[in-house]
């Protein structure tokens, strides 16, 4: 009901890349389905990860939830209303921004920083009396410092750059922001402080975000909920801090297992999965995660688990959820 | 000790005025894997130009890179050629690179090999072997493919088997994981690690992601700035980094941090402006710990017992 946005049962599918000839002839092309089964909220002010790998359909998600790919079932809602008709949607752009993957290259070289961040409201038509004022005061909402308004973007750091980006996805007072890979191509440096940033956004000024990446480090420490995506199927959702303490899908303990440990003294010795994922034109028959993992048994092979709750606010589709080996402690493991 | 195969020696570049490389001193030895870790822009894959005889048109180079005891920089570029491939192979981040688009990956593999002289079947099986080595699952198909379709995990492999083909003394693996999904990345960690028992020599490994480096390196190498600031075993510069620059790097990683942070630590500030002279020490602007000295003066090398040092005015004390 306090949902910020909520989905149920989205199914998403696109047409298949065709040859030309198939484009040029008026018949429908097959269309494959790239997301399926989501369910998903948002709370006002929460940061929720969703979490994939390359080709899992996280862009496809943040796309459709902006209206710009078209559900082929499912219900999205945004605060309360049902994105269905004109009106609704027209809500959700005043109510919504996105940060694109790279925001920094489409920042226009030849504007100066307190032209841009004021930019959407133009682009808007939203009037504003001041917009010298107004820049200073996004520039603030950011913790940049005023002097900056004058700067062209290749006079900025990295970091600052991608503060620019943030402050004009705040321009229009968004209640939402889905940011797509927010610390791509950053330095370790830098990074910390466009998450720190989104997290104040969050506590202080009651934005909600959601976060996509492919990167598990990157929301571990920022995100107050996470999903994980798998084939297009969420296969695991609940708060950060219990999932990457007690996983219960085998395909999050993977991941959190795969993640390269910069302690020499806790460096693993086997592979944490093996293969690759299938192409989702041949989506394996049962769990789609049965051929990479570790425990299946002969029912993941036939039977497609559904979503099921393993503890408040934690789903998993797991046939085996209970069974799954659990992070080693790593001063056991050192000691062995 | 046995002398080191790879050893360089006061090595500076610059690209114009941008002085890209300053004094970088860095050995490695037979069945070594070495990192070099350090942030964008510090040098790190102008170093591997260098370490491969490729530097950019037109860029200004001096000092030493030995290979096997021979300065491969004051080679004619003919020796040079020559090397590559048997002497120094190298693998990018963008496995594409590696490749030409237009040709099967089988004839590129045979190709590679043309110095070498077995008949081209001899050379074709050798190719489907270390294919199959590097872990494609279909050797004799992939060598009928095109690089563009493969997934992006099995390019860098096959990569990795051009770069291995003929041999190489020396490795050089510029960002090899950083393209890559975390469970691709995780696989292409455990093929290096496999490879180098079998490799008879030396791995180079630049990154800028330190979980890469604890998981594969003997050694490290820290750069700031076109320097290397500090290098030691990877287990000293973990767990004891004496440069203010590499314990910083250590405490931003996300991985370092044990359960929820709540603030993210950060390096404030930015890399210095590599044009002009630097005076002092180059990280001084963002160092915690700087001192009068730091200004004015360019650091000391520090000696931590046989293995570890760092370029710091305030390491030692
Ligand atoms: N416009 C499109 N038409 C058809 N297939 C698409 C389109 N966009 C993406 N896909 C496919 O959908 C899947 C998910 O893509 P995407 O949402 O971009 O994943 P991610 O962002 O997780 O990498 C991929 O297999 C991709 O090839
Ligand atoms: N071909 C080139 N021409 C001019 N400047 C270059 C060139 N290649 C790199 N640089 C500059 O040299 C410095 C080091 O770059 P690079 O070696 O790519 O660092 P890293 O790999 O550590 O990110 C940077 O300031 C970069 O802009
Ligand atoms: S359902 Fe089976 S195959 Fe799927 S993740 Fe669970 S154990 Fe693995
Ligand atoms: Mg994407
Ligand atoms: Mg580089």
């Amino acid at each position: 009901m306090s949902d910020l946005y909520r989905i149920e049962g989205l199914r998403v599918d696109l047409p298949l890349p065709g040859d030309l000839l198939s484009a040029l002839l008026p018949i429908r092309r097959p269309r494959l389905t790239i997301l399926d089964q989501i369910d998903l909220a948002i709370a006002p002010g929460e940061t929720f990860g969703l979490v994939g790998e390359s080709g899992s359909g996280k862009t496809t998600l943040a796309r459709t939830m902006l209206g710009l790919a078209a559900p082929a079932a499912g219900r999205l809602v945004f605060r309360g209303a049902d994105l269905t008709g004109r009106a609704a949607w027209a809500g959700l752009r005043r109510g919504s921004a996105m940060m694109f993957q790279d925001p920094v290259g489409s920042l226009s070289p030849r504007m100066r920083v307190g032209a841009l961040v004021t930019e959407p409201l133009i682009i808007a038509g939203r009037p504003i009396a001041d917009r010298a004022a107004e820049a200073q005061r996004l520039l603030a909402r950011v913790g940049l410092p005023p002097g900056l308004a004058g700067r062209y973007p290749h006079e900025l750091s990295g970091g600052q750059a991608r503060r620019v980006c943030v402050a004009r996805a705040l321009a229009l007072d968004p209640a939402l922001i889905i940011a797509d890979e927010p610390t791509a191509g950053l330095d370790v440096s830098i990074q910390g402080e466009i998450l720190n940033l989104m997290a104040d956004l969050g506590r202080d000024q009651g934005v909600g975000f959601l976060v996509i990446t492919h990167n598990l480090a990157v929301i571990r420490h920022s995100a107050d909920r996470i999903g994980i995506l798998y084939l297009g199927r969420l296969v695991e959702t609940g708060p950060a801090a219990q999932v990457f303490a007690r996983p219960a899908h085998p395909y999050t303990a993977s991941l959190i297992a795969s993640e390269p440990n910069p302690d020499p003294r806790r460096r693993r010795a086997d592979l944490a999965i093996r293969g690759e994922i299938p192409s989702l034109l041949r989506r394996p028959a049962g769990c789609p995660f049965h051929t990479r993992c570790p425990i299946a048994v002969a029912k993941c092979r036939s039977i497609d688990p559904g979503p099921r709750a393993v503890a408040p606010g934690r789903m998993v589709r797991c046939h085996l959820a209970e069974d799954i080996p659990q992070p080693r402690n790593p001063a056991e493991e050192h000691s062995r | 000790m046995t002398a080191p195969l790879l050893d360089v020696r006061g090595l500076s570049l610059s690209y114009g005025p941008v002085r890209a490389l300053r004094g970088v001193s860095i050995d490695a030895r037979a069945g070594e894997i070495i990192g070099i870790v350090g942030e964008s822009g510090c040098g790190k894959s102008t170093l591997a130009s260098a370490l491969i005889g490729l530097p950019a048109p037109g860029a200004t180079v001096a000092g030493e890179v030995r290979i096997a005891g021979e300065d491969f920089l004051a080679l004619p570029e003919a020796r040079r050629r020559e090397w590559r491939g048997a002497r120094v192979a190298m693998v990018f981040q963008d496995p594409m690179t590696s490749f030409n688009p237009v040709l099967t990956l089988g004839d590129q593999l045979v190709d590679f090999q043309h110095r070498s002289p077995v008949p081209r079947a001899e050379k074709r099986a050798r190719a489907a072997a270390i294919l199959a080595r590097v872990g494609l699952p279909d050797p004799d198909l992939a060598l009928r493919r095109h690089i563009h379709e493969l997934s992006g995990g099995m390019r860098q492999r096959a990569a990795i088997a051009a770069a291995l083909l003929m041999r190489p003394m020396l490795l050089v693996a510029d960002e090899p994981t950083t393209a890559l999904d975390v469970t691709m990345e995780a696989q292409i960690i455990h093929l290096l690690r496999e490879l180098r028992a079998e490799h008879q020599g030396a791995i180079v490994v630049i990154t800028h992601h330190l979980g890469v480096i604890g998981e594969l390196c003997d050694r490290v190498y820290v750069m700031y700035a076109g320097e290397v600031v500090e290098e030691g075993t990877v287990d000293e510069i973990y767990h004891s980094p004496r440069h203010p620059y590499t314990r910083a790097l250590i405490d931003c990683d996300p991985a370092h941090i044990d359960g929820p942070a709540g603030r993210l630590p950060t390096i404030p500030g930015r890399l210095p402006d590599l044009t002009g002279t630097l005076r002092g020490c180059a990280f001084q602007p963002r160092c915690p710990r700087a001192g009068p000295r730091c200004l004015a003066l360019a650091p000391p090398r520090v000696a931590f017992g046989p293995t570890q040092a760092a370029f710091c005015h305030e390491a030692g004390r």
